[in-house]
């Protein structure tokens, strides 16, 4: 199997987060792995590793879109087992909305097709910066893939994937046809963390990089310039301030009441 | 003026408080218009017309529910061509959010989640980075796809009424043919409790309970609240994850949002802290959470919200 997982490079949630220069960019500076895309990338391991692993054949390839530090996610990919790493990076590509992202997304897939046909793409159900979780979407959009989101469980069987989604009133056993894209949600795995058997592995294996050019994209058609959304103002929420701090002295509950009655929430 | 499509999935017998927003929201912005999925009843084309919706598209199958949303994108985008529609309103569930991805590649439009408000000349606001920014958007393209979040609009009638008109849309052949079909659908039992996304008051859960949700549960009735939880509490099987607030996990922005056991670690507040007013019960008095909070208690979460339970039992008679 060849399976594609995308990884993206964001900035560590545990900072403070800010957005930057024209177009309000995210700043990248200390930034990770998507806490999210880890479980995408041991879904795919597991499934590859399920099939004889990369010696019967199996491919997993992270794939990230970013500017340079980006490499440092397609690195802890290939420290946790995954067989290859792919960069795309390009400066016109910065400042993309998911439109722009999903259309450098596709030309990539794309490009990995050429040798051997891609059998599934795994993505994290949302990145932890932009949140928008519209790129699986688009992207299997403008593939014409099947896709299967939020998938708690992935079970690929003959040619044809078998998941399960669990919304909120109702739990899903969802299938389609290889190829597909799935995203997985926090549910469905641990992610394993590098050892140093993978960390040495790691050193010794491909990381390609692609630009705009490599995978046939006019840089007109991304970044901010080929973005279909554009975020015209930015402004930092003043942080929330603490208010009234009580010690319960055995009447707290009464308390509580009289805030809320105060406030008009009752 | 303006047509705005608002897709309307399955509405069942009444329309949900989050899609008389929608409602209202497009009738702000022009002449609004309501693609729907599903069955029709009296009483929801009576609240159409209630809030002055022009026409109903209906898709010409009836089996867009048994795929994933691609063949559901492939008829509202459908419906969007045929109506002339410049902007489109979905809610801001997981499956809206997805409609609307693939509908923006569809018709070329740029697609804003999370949207709170939208100015007259399709300016759209939402707040990013969990909850650190306020920012306005806005698509560059001539059509615009908005997905709105609950608790953010107040429903309001049309002053005049209208009698909408009914009208089917051709679902283009072949839109099911790269869907992802559902082969086996289990409904979960209902809670009776509003939908924690949508609710006006949100109570919440997390280590601090030390496996039990009663005391939570109690008060979330009592408020006619719905139930949240920290990762810490959904991991530890203690509650289904669904209840799950967080960056993983559902972000609410209700009215009051009360914390009881939760330490306030930074991927829960990224979760919560557009709530207008935050209650927080923790007996650790070091707790992140107090440093957000309107309203803390510093002390035992079973002590108190029994206690304010039982109040507000009492003051509602």
């Amino acid at each position: 199997m060849k399976i594609i997982v995308l990884v993206k490079h964001v900035p560590d949630a545990q900072f403070d987060r800010h957005l930057n220069g024209e177009g309000y960019t995210t700043d990248r500076d200390e930034s990770i792995l998507s806490e999210l895309d880890e479980y995408a990338l041991e879904a795919a391991l597991q499934l590859a590793e399920a099939r004889g692993g990369s010696k019967a054949g199996n491919q997993v390839i992270a794939l990230s879109m970013g500017p340079a530090g980006a490499v440092n996610s397609v690195k802890k990919s290939l420290q946790m087992g995954a067989t290859e790493g792919v960069h795309l990076t390009d400066a016109a590509l910065a400042g993309s909305d998911a439109a722009a992202t999903s259309l450098a997304l596709s030309a990539a897939v794309r490009y990995l097709n050429q040798d051997a046909p891609v059998d599934l793409i795994i993505t994290g159900m949302a990145s932890t910066d932009g949140e928008t979780s519209l790129v699986p979407a688009q992207l299997a959009e403008r593939l014409g893939l099947p896709q299967v989101t939020f998938a708690s469980s992935l079970d690929v069987d003959g040619g044809r994937l078998v998941a399960r989604r669990d919304a909120d009133t109702s739990s899903e056993t969802v299938e389609a046809a290889l190829p597909a894209l799935v995203s997985v949600t926090d549910q469905i795995n641990e992610p394993r963390y590098p050892n140093f058997k993978g960390i040495i592995a790691a050193k010794r294996k491909t990381i390609t990089t692609l630009s705009l050019a490599d995978i046939g994209v006019d840089p007109a058609q991304v970044g901010h310039a080929g973005s279909w959304t554009a975020v015209t103002n930015a402004e930092e929420r003043p942080p929330r301030t603490a208010g009234t701090i009580i010690t319960d002295e055995g009447d707290a509950g009464i308390k509580l009441v009289d805030f809320l009655a105060a406030q008009k929430l009752l | 003026m303006a047509k705005v499509l608002v897709f309307i999935d399955n509405p069942g017998t009444a329309l949900k408080k989050s899609s008389l927003e929608l409602l209202t929201l497009a009738r702000s912005l022009g002449e609004s218009v309501v693609a729907l999925n599903g069955e029709l009843h009296d009483d929801v084309t009576a609240a159409f017309g209630e809030y002055g919706v022009s026409a109903v598209l209906r898709p010409s199958v009836r089996d867009l529910n048994d795929y994933l949303v691609a063949p559901k994108a492939a008829y509202l985008a459908a419906a969007a061509q045929s109506t002339g529609a410049t902007i489109v309103l979905l809610d801001n569930s997981p499956e809206g959010k997805e409609v609307a991805a693939r509908l923006g590649i569809r018709l070329n439009a740029g697609v804003i989640t999370d949207v709170v408000g939208v100015d007259a000349d399709g300016t759209a606001h939402k707040s990013v980075l969990a909850g650190s920014y306020n920012t306005a958007c806005k698509a560059t393209t001539p059509v615009s796809v908005l997905t709105l979040k609950a608790n953010n609009v107040t429903p309001e009638p049309a002053a005049a009424p209208s009698a909408p008109e009914v009208v089917t849309v051709d679902v283009p052949v072949g839109s099911t043919d790269a869907a992802a079909r559902i082969t086996a659908r289990e409904q979960k039992v209902a809670s009776g409790r509003p939908d924690l996304t949508d609710a006006r008051i949100v109570v919440a859960g997390g280590r601090g309970l030390d496996g039990d949700f009663g005391p939570v549960e109690e008060l979330a009735d009592a408020l006619g609240a719905a139930v949240g939880a920290s990762r810490a509490a959904t991991d530890a099987g203690w509650i289904s994850h669904d209840a799950q607030v967080g960056q993983t996990g559902k972000t609410v922005s209700p009215q009051l949002y009360i914390s009881a056991g939760i330490s306030g670690a930074i991927q829960q507040k990224a979760g919560m802290q557009t709530a207008k007013v935050i209650v927080a019960v923790n007996k650790d008095a070091e707790s992140p959470v107090f440093e957000i909070a309107d309203f803390g208690i510093v002390g035992d979460l079973f002590d108190v919200l029994p206690q304010a339970t039982a109040e507000i039992k009492k003051r509602k008679g």
